[in-house]
């Protein structure tokens, strides 16, 4: 291996003194003393979350209000810490989504164990779970700590979807071509 | 006036010493909320500004001000200090564990009553200064009994009984005792230029103002500070050292030493330690500004008599005693007030140095610079004075 001699220059008498060095240092706090603040003042002041943030996952409906989980528990599933508890639950056949056949019946997430890795919304496969800019979450029990599905559908709101995959499929259904 | 002085000498000792008591201690806990203010500001932050009183809250301008200015959390903080539980440890000698921050505390109200604040010219025209106790050894009584101040710091580091405020009193009094020499050193040229031959022999801090306070700009009236410039440097060095401020602070060191002498200590008596180091750098930034900054005079050359005989052309109490006071007094704590800024922003701008260093500093350049200064003064005064 190449070695670099590096040699130390001696310190001048100026610099020995550290007079120059404190004066130096004495002026950049002051400089510094007069700028205004750089933190934020945090429940007042909030800070613009960056797209694509990763903060509380929260259960999205589409645009026509159908609430998008079909409880096929993937999600549940692939959660690492187990934060997800889904109990299935059926549509009946004569509600206007019928042909979906099904919708969770309970959905909590226990905040307290999940660890915001994002797994639950890359396996959906209806779209329906998304981490969201939701960054803050507290509560005084541990109860309070778990979302339930209507405080996930709160969180959540509506998300824009293109594909109405639900409803192409029961327009197709009507028409006689299943795929 | 008169009647306070008509009272039994020992009503009035009382009553100076709550008066020292209850001006101190709301001054150092100022001091603190202002340590805490600037070094936010240093660094970017806004620093305590949430505490209100919550029946206060809906006075619109003023509180919200102090509120900002966070004079409020001081109020909280020092409540806290005297409720919270005081714990004593198992292994510690309860006698001098105790006695340690009550040792602290004494050096930092004695000291306080032998420096004049301001003065007033008297019936008769002669200046009296505003003093609690005007003794002739001035600044060597400030010097004896601060310096008694390193005893509670080694009774606390022997007392706690744990090895890293014993480490931290160590340091701190090798520090204290290295830096006292050059202090006493550098203040001798003072004293000899004040102490001039054929007049009476004198340490008072009062005198020494009296020669700054000369009219005009005459050689020998200037501010010491101006023309002693190097002794007004080592005193301000020794000074740092002394208080066991940044970049001198060995006694806390929190990096390598936990707290310092003071880690076992918690809630009051520790508050008493902090009180008496605020206390500690009151004083001395009082005495360095009577030393070399002209105590209560407005500028160089130009006295604080001078600016009240002009201003009773203008203003009609001018006159009063209480006026000129009030006035030199502020004048005074304005200088105080800097200083005890600067050592604030000397303490969130530097780094600390380490205990060789220190050790280098004082003894192989400092020591032999204020001897050196000494000397040098020494024969100039013996020239201009003959
Ligand atoms: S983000 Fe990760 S841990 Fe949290 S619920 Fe989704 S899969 Fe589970
Ligand atoms: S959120 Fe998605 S993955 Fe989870 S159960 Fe519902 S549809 Fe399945």
């Amino acid at each position: 291996m190449a070695v670099i001699p590096v040699s130390r220059k001696p310190l001048s008498f100026a610099e020995r003194t550290y007079i120059p060095q404190i004066l130096g240092g004495l002026k950049i706090t002051f400089k510094r003393m007069l700028k205004p603040a750089e933190t934020m003042e945090y429940p007042e002041q909030r800070p613009e979350i960056p797209k694509h943030y990763r903060g509380v996952p929260t259960l999205v409906k589409d645009p026509n209000g159908r609430e998008k989980c079909v409880s096929c528990q993937l999600c549940e599933f692939v959660c690492p810490p187990k934060a997800i508890r889904i109990t299935p639950g059926e549509i009946p056949l004569d509600a206007p989504t019928g042909h979906v056949e099904k919708a969770p019946q309970a959905f909590d997430i226990d905040m307290l164990r999940c660890i915001y890795c994002g797994l639950c919304q890359e396996v959906c496969p209806e779209e329906a779970i998304f981490l969201q800019n939701q960054y803050s979450m507290t509560g005084y029990t541990r109860a309070e700590m778990v979302n339930h599905k209507d405080r996930l559908y709160e969180l959540g709101g509506t998300l824009p979807d293109q594909h109405h995959k639900w409803d192409k499929k029961k327009a197709a259904e009507e028409h006689g071509n299943a795929h | 006036m008169d009647f306070f002085f008509q009272l039994p000498l020992w009503i009035q000792g009382i009553a100076k010493g709550l008066a020292v008591i209850a001006v101190l201690f709301p001054l150092a806990a100022a001091c603190s909320m202002a340590e805490r203010k600037i070094s936010a500001w240093i660094q970017g932050r806004p620093g305590p500004n949430r505490t209100v009183v919550p029946w206060l809250a809906w006075i619109p301008i003023i509180v919200p001000f102090l509120q900002r200015l966070g004079v409020f959390q001081l109020a909280a903080d020092g409540g806290k200090f005297v409720f919270k539980e005081d714990p004593v440890p198992g292994h510690v000698n309860k006698l001098y564990f105790i006695a340690a921050p009550v040792l602290a505390m004494i050096p930092a109200l004695t000291t306080i009553t032998i420096v004049p604040f301001g003065a007033y010219l008297n019936d008769v025209g002669q200046l009296v200064p505003i003093v609690l106790a005007n003794v002739d050894i001035g600044l060597l009584a400030v010097l004896a009994i601060s310096s008694l101040g390193v005893y509670s710091v080694i009774l606390a580091g022997w007392a706690s009984n744990s090895k890293y405020p014993f480490l931290g009193s160590i340091r701190a009094s090798a520090q204290l005792i290295s830096y006292e020499l050059s202090m006493t050193l550098s203040v001798l040229p003072v004293f000899l230029w004040v102490n001039a031959p054929g007049g009476q022999g004198t340490l008072s801090l009062f005198d020494v103002v009296q020669v700054q306070s000369g009219q005009g700009f005459h050689f020998d009236s200037l501010w010491l500070g101006l023309w002693m410039p190097v002794s007004a440097f080592i005193f301000l060095v020794a000074l740092f050292a002394e208080t066991n401020r940044q970049p001198f602070d060995m006694a806390e060191s929190e990096a390598d030493l936990v707290g310092g002498f003071h880690t076992e200590y918690g809630a009051f008596k520790w508050s008493l330690f902090f009180v008496a180091e605020y206390a500690h750098m009151i004083v001395g930034s009082g005495v360095f500004t009577l030393l070399f900054l002209g105590g209560w005079n407005p500028l160089p050359g130009l006295p604080l008599t001078t600016v009240v005989h002009g201003l009773q052309h203008w203003i009609s109490f001018a006159g009063h005693p209480l006026f000129m006071g009030v006035l030199g007094i502020l004048i005074f704590l304005g200088k105080v007030g800097f200083f005890i800024f600067f050592f604030m922003w000397v303490r969130w701008t530097l780094p600390r140095f380490r205990y060789d260093q220190i050790m280098k500093i004082g003894w192989q350049k400092l020591l032999p610079l204020s001897i050196g200064n000494l000397i040098f003064y020494a024969l100039l005064i013996a020239l201009i004075q003959k």
